[in-house]
């Protein structure tokens, strides 16, 4: 199996068999998630520090969740509320969390490049949890879980991605695993949030919704951050929506048999009609949950596995 | 004072432009004689290595006063001292900014007590650096203020900004600014563009600097002022700045030698290291601005050393802090340009000598008699790794650390005194 890696820090250094192994166990745990009794034991005896410097209820749940249906010791800290609003430095934190003998770390700060800094300091496996606006690999796996299972395959799919692209790491992640695996990705939006360059990067860029869903496999939304009008980004939420909102007349422009899809949490009316992501035929919004946990067990399980292996050497010096 | 030969040299003549065998004279801390082809004699040997006017650097941040952790006068100028800088140009973003003729005085005689190069200190342009009320500027000049900048820090009003630059002039003050567009650069980390956005940093355009110079220009050409641009480093702002010199303005233009051996890729995994003001840029941007380097538009290539600790590096990139220290690298890493080819050795030295010393009206920078025997021995081709713990500096803040480096330092004179002697650091 491949996947050998250290720390999950990105998609950016992943390679197709990496991400393919990790979506092959993901299914196994989805199959397990299942059942009644969801436990495996990957992590047992391990410990779990999820460390959040920036809010988020979901994926602290979902790898939460992943770490205790593993076997392993989940901690949560806050961190927003602790030690760092008395000055101490990313650094000091972690080397303190690291001082605890942690066996996997999962990382969420609103710094881009943070959770690799980080990583340098620490003994344990580290896994970004979302970092600025740079990478959240974990979503863009279970992104990819879903889409692979609702389409039967990950090459050779159409997708848009679609809404504020500059400020989100979920499209960061989402279009360099895509593009990674053989498959063509649009990015629709104003060019006020659409990132410089980014056309470099093997995509293709429109400012007209229908023209970017035009034929599309899977649409993708992002979520709309309400900071961004302070900004001067776009002028209005209402006019947002009327251009790149998706409702049932923008979709209808994609496939027939189009997902959609959404990371969460939605701005209902805002970036997307609330009907349209309800709709049991056509979004896969419930399932990305779904697939979140089992992706994390996926991930937790070869980082605990690349670890032990890595204890195992006699000339590594991780603890 | 007794005199000493050089003999046996490679003579580098940044206003000759010639590169020839000789010996130099010192007498009374002055160039006494030049003999060309004397390659014999009592004395110094210098076994064919090369002899340059002692570099003039323009734009080196000190640590005193406030920030003495970081670097000290005399940590910097031991660091200079090997690093072939006879003088620094030290800029006034000090904590306190040196704003006031007392300030200036304690730095003055600081200086004097602790320095084995020349330090001619900068002062503010505006009190506090915050760009609202001009500082004692004609006080400051006869206290000894080589030069009038803010630093980083811009003026946003372009009124005041006009007020002190038509105050400046009519004192013959030169003025040095610093020309990133204030709003459109805010918070950012990095050059906008592809690598930006892989990154996800928070990105400037390149068009910051070519608006912030044209500002300046316009101003300058109101004012009639003396005027220096710290650093141009973007392809964008050079026809402005060619054109501004066509019309005859008084204006010249530096640039910090990070700016032309790196680009925007190096920063690489968030190495905060490579976090400098303005961002490190994109290639074709570093290519054009050493080929104005080579045409004489960029007139001079400075260190823009500026020492930080390791804690205000060691950080999300966004949050830490900016600046190198270069000092001792800025000879070495600019022979890169010489090894290849984009400059001859000449031609590096009026960039780093001559054209500095030139501006601020200063008798150094030259090989010619009656001089100041302000001079730089050095070997163009040694090979060495660069180990950024036997720096000079206090903090140890270089991009270069682990790099290949061709090029040291083997002894600096300043008046005609031996400051630094490579032999010392060999243990």
């Amino acid at each position: 199996m491949d996947f050998s890696a250290r720390h999950l820090l990105g998609i950016e250094p992943l390679a197709q068999g990496d991400i393919r192994s990790i979506l092959d166990l993901a299914e196994q745990y989805v199959d397990l998630n299942r059942q009644s009794n969801k436990h495996g034991d990957a992590l047992a005896g391990m410990t779990q520090i999820n460390m959040f410097f920036e809010n988020s209820t979901r994926t602290q749940a979902s790898f939460e969740l992943a770490g205790k249906r593993l076997g392993a010791d989940v901690m949560n800290m806050s961190m927003q509320t602790s030690s760092i609003k008395k000055g101490e430095t990313l650094i000091d934190t972690a080397l303190t969390i690291n001082a605890m003998r942690p066996d996997l770390l999962v990382v969420r700060h609103p710094g881009s490049g943070a959770v690799n800094l980080l990583a340098e300091k620490v003994n344990c496996a580290v896994i970004n949890a979302g970092d600025g606006q740079h990478e959240h690999p974990t979503q863009a796996l279970l992104d990819a879980l879903t889409i692979r299972r609702a389409k039967g395959r990950l090459h050779r799919l159409s997708i848009a991605i679609c809404g504020d692209i500059a400020h989100s790491r979920v499209a960061r992640s989402n279009l360099l695993l895509l593009g990674k695996m053989g498959n063509r990705v649009r990015l629709v939006g104003p060019k006020t949030l659409m990132p410089a360059g980014i056309a470099d990067l093997g995509v293709e860029v429109f400012d007209d919704m229908r023209k970017g869903l035009k034929g599309v496999d899977v649409v993708m939304m992002l979520r709309l951050q309400r900071e961004r009008m302070d900004g001067g980004f776009i002028p209005s939420e209402r006019e947002f929506y009327h251009r790149y909102g998706l409702d049932a007349e923008k979709l209808s422009h994609a496939s027939a048999d189009a997902i959609i899809m959404h990371p969460g949490p939605m701005n209902r009316g805002v970036e997307i009609d609330g009907t349209l992501a309800d709709d049991i035929n056509r979004s896969v919004i419930q399932e990305q949950v779904e697939m979140g946990v089992a992706v994390r067990m996926a991930v937790m399980h070869l980082l605990a596995r690349n670890l032990r292996e890595a204890r195992t050497r006699p000339e590594e010096v991780i603890a | 004072m007794s005199a000493v030969m050089l003999y046996n040299a490679r003579l580098v003549d940044p206003e000759a432009a010639s590169l020839a065998r000789g010996a130099i004279r010192i007498e009374g801390g002055k160039i006494a004689d030049i003999l060309p082809g004397v390659t014999e004699g009592s004395g110094v040997d210098c076994k064919g290595r090369c002899l340059a006017p002692g570099i003039v650097d323009i734009g080196v941040k000190i640590g005193e006063p406030g920030e003495r952790h970081k670097e000290s006068f005399r940590s910097a100028s031991r660091a200079a001292a090997a690093g072939g800088v006879t003088t620094i140009v030290m800029r006034a973003d000090t904590v306190p900014a040196i704003d006031t003729p007392e300030t200036l005085a304690y730095v003055l005689s600081r200086a004097r007590d602790e320095s084995v190069v020349r330090v001619l200190p900068m002062a503010a342009l505006t009190k506090a650096r915050a760009g609202r009320e001009m500082t004692e500027i004609s006080f400051l000049q006869d206290a000894g203020a080589v030069a009038f900048s803010d630093g980083d820090a811009v003026c946003t009003d372009p009124k005041i900004l006009s007020r002190c630059l038509g105050y400046a002039a009519q004192l013959g003050a030169l003025v040095i600014g610093h020309v990133q567009d204030p709003g459109l650069s805010a918070g950012a980390a990095v050059t906008q563009g592809k690598f930006a956005t892989l990154r996800g940093l928070p990105a400037v355009s390149q068009m910051a600097e070519r608006m912030g110079l044209e500002r300046d220009l316009a101003l300058v050409e109101m004012t009639d002022a003396r005027y220096h641009v710290d650093q141009i480093t973007t392809a964008a702002a050079l026809p402005a700045l060619a054109r501004a010199k066509a019309a005859g303005l008084n204006v010249t233009a530096g640039v910090s030698i990070h700016h032309l051996t790196l680009n925007e890729l190096d920063v690489g995994d968030y190495r905060t290291f490579f976090k400098v003001k303005p961002p490190l840029r994109a290639e074709e941007d570093r290519m054009a601005v050493v080929q104005a380097v080579a045409d004489g538009l960029i007139d001079m290539i400075s260190s823009m050393h500026t020492p930080q600790d390791e804690e205000s590096k060691r950080l999300p990139f966004a949050e830490a802090a900016s600046g190198a220290v270069a000092l001792e690298t800025l000879l070495p890493a600019a022979l890169r340009l010489v090894h290849g080819g984009a400059l001859s050795l000449p031609a590096l030295f009026a960039a780093v000598s001559l054209n500095p010393a030139r501006r601020l009206g200063l008798p150094q920078g030259r090989l010619a008699v009656g001089a100041p025997a302000d001079l730089v021995l050095f070997d163009p081709d040694v090979p060495f790794v660069l180990d950024r713990f036997k720096l000079r500096s206090k903090s140890k803040n270089t991009p270069f650390d682990g790099a290949r480096m061709q090029g040291r330092v083997l002894a600096s004179y300043v008046a005609g005194q031996k400051v630094y002697d490579w032999r010392a650091d060999v243990s």
